[in-house]
């Protein structure tokens, strides 16, 4: 086998969105040495097209939101499966996290006073998502990248990592190649953070960029750290469903947050026939409640376009399969008609959701000021993942951290719009200050080179195997079985055929082949990822198969209510001895009484 | 556009050293943008066709490319607005060295934003340790903190692509950034020199080229570079400004902040 490039750093991270850059600026600044791989160029990372807003209780709308009524909308929102400890440290740190980007030239929309304007977004109770327009994510990524460049961070660009190196039980380093020439690379750390994002290309309607593989999740589990909570996919209540082309695209729930209503192929405004129970004494029963509400009037409730995205979504389902959805298959949600209500509207909208406006427009051929948006669900964000513990981040193995949607624990079963960026402040900080501790308190480990000969040996079989099949083909057919058969609605009968289909396409993989040499080769990119998808699809699949109830995102039919036994336990997916997936259920931390008076006092 | 259409696209392949446009003919559908075709294309008929794509929704800019012959984003040209009748040429952006197919190395860009002077707020003022911003003064700097990074506008801007200047000038996107800094109301750097050195504004003479090109309907030229201009011919050029910051240095030595 050839020589490997190989370079040398305390940390480093895997992956630079919000997440990944957050805690390279961390790391960097307590004094250690920082490597970060990009499987893109820097400052593209999914984190670019984050919308609404950053969830923190600044309280600069309404003075009555505090870190308390913050933890306790999160773990409403998240059926109580949440970590309670990471709940608390995110309502608690995410206030000075968006400070900090204001301090470090992030440029967010203002109140009358000066101060950082919040919006409204579901499931949240006062106006809490900082933002700029709807392109906050852009704003943060580019903050991030543009302070993180002067900290001394070495970034490596185009570069994807195909599996972590271990001594013993610790993680020393990982392996991978540059997408430019195909060239391997070695990188040594005394500590490795994954921030690598979610698993939206496991789906055939998503959300997501084509990098969003679960690259992380997939590296973590086949280094032996534990997966949790993977049954939960957060489905996106809205987005774009015509032309096919741009089927999955999202838009924003600060539509909803602006006024936006739902309506369906009737006219009728369905949301209101459906508030749950524990949602009710928050929510508006009427629309000029709802409509007072999203115009900032303290004393109303929110409307019920504005609960959760998992209700939302499933709502939005049912009325499609029910026969009353639009044309192309979804349901209308319409901003427009604000213009009933406000002089200004056109100006108001395209001042508020530019990027929709233009989206719209440029794409659909629709005024999102005039006439209605046609949505549906769309496969957005992984509530599962790398478990971690709350206070550092790191996983179970030692050496290895996890932030942002690639970690799990903060959200639950269902994620409130608005928890991912203050999350990947929050815990990117903390994996990056921890990571950096671990690296100053470890030295570099010894690398296995027979490992490292196998990997490359193993990435590289698909050019002896020219005639082998289109490794494109494989992604798609995984793609198909996730969107129909575990997808928003589950059933075990289902979820049993798409295992099937799952080690059909295990077997696939193994043969694909590719045409071409090795400078940047998508065709050989995309045989390399499909590992990583199989596995995030393969947990994903054996977790929601666990689960014999309905909670939050995860939907089953054959078991349509909540269970008891299931409510205090995770999912927890580990690679077995022999290689084969293993899913058992373990209990939940228990939430001590102090945060248990929070969530009374919040109800 | 009927169901069955189809239309050719025809695709530079190769790299720095040799290449073709090579001819592919792909079904297309009410909707679609060219960067659906590519995508296709690159599924079903050229795996190994190189070329750089993330959301594929107008907002990473990373799928800048020349469709028939015009700088585009491939993910916002939708085919509808093209003649299909005759292929659609495909080719990479020509600003930036070539590495293969639709992909080049824009790595100039990175290395350029690190020279910028970064961002350097006053002392929070407000009671609560943080600042106050109105809406109004903060318009024109969120209108430039649109930029996706897509380097259209360097691609288009002929300092760079015809006269190859990028060792003394840092193009359109940069001076955008540079703005942006320079009207941020907390930022208390002075990046005036440089702009006329080191950043070289002074090449530009204001074709508009990039402000036509940009997808984020920037006004590059008109609310950026011009004010900057002003800004460095203020400081350098008036005789009158520069004899009254002389005595004012002298009055107020202790202030180190934008005259130094």
């Amino acid at each position: 086998m050839p020589d490997y490039d190989t370079f040398e750093h305390d940390v480093l991270i895997i992956g630079s969105g919000g997440a990944g850059l957050r805690a390279g600026i961390e790391a960097s600044a307590a004094g250690v040495s920082v490597g970060m791989v990009c499987k893109c160029l820097l400052g593209k990372a999914h984190t670019v097209m984050a919308e609404g807003g950053i969830a923190a209780a600044l309280a600069n709308v309404d003075d009555r939101d505090n870190w308390k009524v913050h933890f306790a909308d999160t773990m409403r929102g998240g059926q109580y499966v949440n970590n309670w400890r990471m709940a608390e440290l995110h309502a608690k740190e995410a206030p000075a996290r968006v400070r900090e980007l204001e301090a470090w030239g992030a440029v967010f929309d203002r109140t009358k006073d000066g101060r950082i304007l919040q919006r409204n977004f579901g499931g949240h109770k006062y106006p809490r998502l900082a933002h700029v327009g709807d392109r906050t994510g852009l704003e943060m990524i580019r903050t991030l990248q543009d302070h993180g460049v002067h900290k001394g961070i070495d970034v490596f660009m185009e570069v994807c990592i195909i599996a972590l190196l271990k001594d013993g039980v610790r993680v020393v380093g990982a392996f991978g190649y540059d997408r430019e020439r195909g060239h391997f690379k070695i990188f040594r750390a005394k500590a490795v953070v994954l921030a690598t994002g979610g698993i939206g290309k496991a789906y055939k309607i998503s959300s997501n960029s084509w990098d969003c593989t679960g690259d992380g999740h997939s590296l973590a589990y086949h280094a032996g750290a534990a997966l949790i909570d993977m049954e939960y996919v957060q489905f996106h209540p809205t987005g774009m469903v015509w032309p096919p082309s741009v089927a999955g695209m999202l838009v924003t729930e600060g539509v909803r947050g602006e006024g936006g209503i739902l309506t369906n192929a009737d006219g009728k405004r369905f949301m209101f026939d459906f508030i749950p129970d524990n949602y009710k004494t928050q929510t508006a029963d009427n629309e000029e409640e709802g409509w007072r509400y999203t115009q900032g009037d303290k004393n109303a409730r929110r409307p019920p376009e504005l609960l959760t995205r998992d209700h939302v979504a499933r709502c939005i389902v049912r009325e499609i399969k029910e026969g009353r959805g639009t044309p192309h298959g979804g349901v209308y949600l319409d901003i427009s008609w604000i213009k009933k209500r406000l002089s200004n509207a056109e100006e108001h909208i395209k001042r508020k959701l530019p990027s929709m406006h233009h989206q719209f427009k440029a794409l659909g051929d629709i005024d999102i000021t005039k006439e209605p948006m046609e949505v549906g669900p769309t496969t957005h964000y992984i509530m599962g993942g790398v478990h971690v513990d709350a206070d550092t981040q790191m996983s179970d193995v030692p050496g290895l951290f996890a932030a942002g949607e690639c970690a799990a624990g903060i959200n639950g079963a269902n994620r409130l719009g608005g928890n991912s960026l203050s999350d990947l402040l929050v815990f990117g900080k903390r994996a990056g200050e921890f990571a950096a501790k671990f690296a100053k308190e470890n030295s570099h480990g010894e690398i296995d080179n027979e490992h490292v000969d196998m990997y490359a040996r193993e990435a590289l079989k698909p050019f002896e195997n020219s005639r082998g099949e289109n490794p494109y083909s494989v992604q798609r057919d995984l793609q198909d079985v996730m969107q129909h058969n575990v997808g928003i609605m589950r059933d075990e009968s289902e979820m049993r055929s798409a295992l099937d289909h799952l080690r059909t396409c295990w077997e696939r993989a193994a043969h694909v082949g590719v045409t071409g040499n090795r400078d940047f080769n998508p065709g050989w990119h995309t045989a390399l990822d499909l590992k990583n998808l199989l596995t995030v699809s393969e947990a994903i699949t054996r977790a929601a198969l666990e689960r014999k109830e309905s909670r939050g995102a995860q939907f089953r039919d054959d078991y349509p209510e909540k269970d008891e036994r299931f409510a205090k336990v995770n999912t927890v997916i580990r690679r077995g001895q022999h290689g084969a997936m293993q899913v058992r259920l373990e209990p939940l931390p228990e939430m001590p009484d102090y945060l248990k008076q929070v969530t009374e006092e919040n109800k | 556009m009927s169901a069955q259409q189809q239309a050719t696209f025809r695709i530079w392949r190769g790299n720095a050293t040799a290449g073709e446009f090579r001819d592919y003919v792909t079904g297309v559908s009410e909707g679609m943008v060219v960067l659906d075709a590519v995508n296709h294309i690159q599924a079903t008929q050229a795996n190994d066709l190189a070329y750089r794509w993330n959301c594929k929704a107008g907002k990473c800019g990373s799928c800048s490319a020349e469709i028939n012959g015009t700088p585009k984003l491939m993910c916002m040209t939708r085919l509808s607005d093209l003649p299909l009748e005759k292929p659609v040429t495909v080719q990479p952006i020509k600003a930036f060295p070539l590495i293969k197919d639709l992909l080049t190395n824009v790595s100039w860009n990175f290395r350029v934003k690190k020279r910028i002077k970064p961002f350097k707020p006053r002392p929070p003022d407000a009671p609560d340790g943080t600042w106050r911003m109105q809406q109004a003064d903060i318009d024109r700097v969120q209108e430039f903190r649109k930029c996706i990074e897509c380097f259209l506008c360097q691609d288009v801007c002929h300092v760079l692509r015809d006269h190859q200047m990028h060792d003394k000038f840092i193009g359109p996107r940069f001076l955008i950034h540079v703005a942006a800094l320079e009207m941020h109301p907390l930022d208390t750097e002075d990046r005036i020199e440089e702009l006329r050195n080191a950043y070289g504004i002074g090449y530009c003479n204001i074709t508009k080229c990039c402000t036509k090109v940009c997808p984020e309907s920037i006004q590059i030229t008109d609310n950026g570079i011009i004010p900057l201009k002003e800004r460095v011919v203020d400081k350098f050029f008036d005789p009158l400004g520069w004899f009254w910051r002389s005595l004012k240095r002298k009055s107020d030595s202790g202030n180190v902040n934008r005259e130094t």
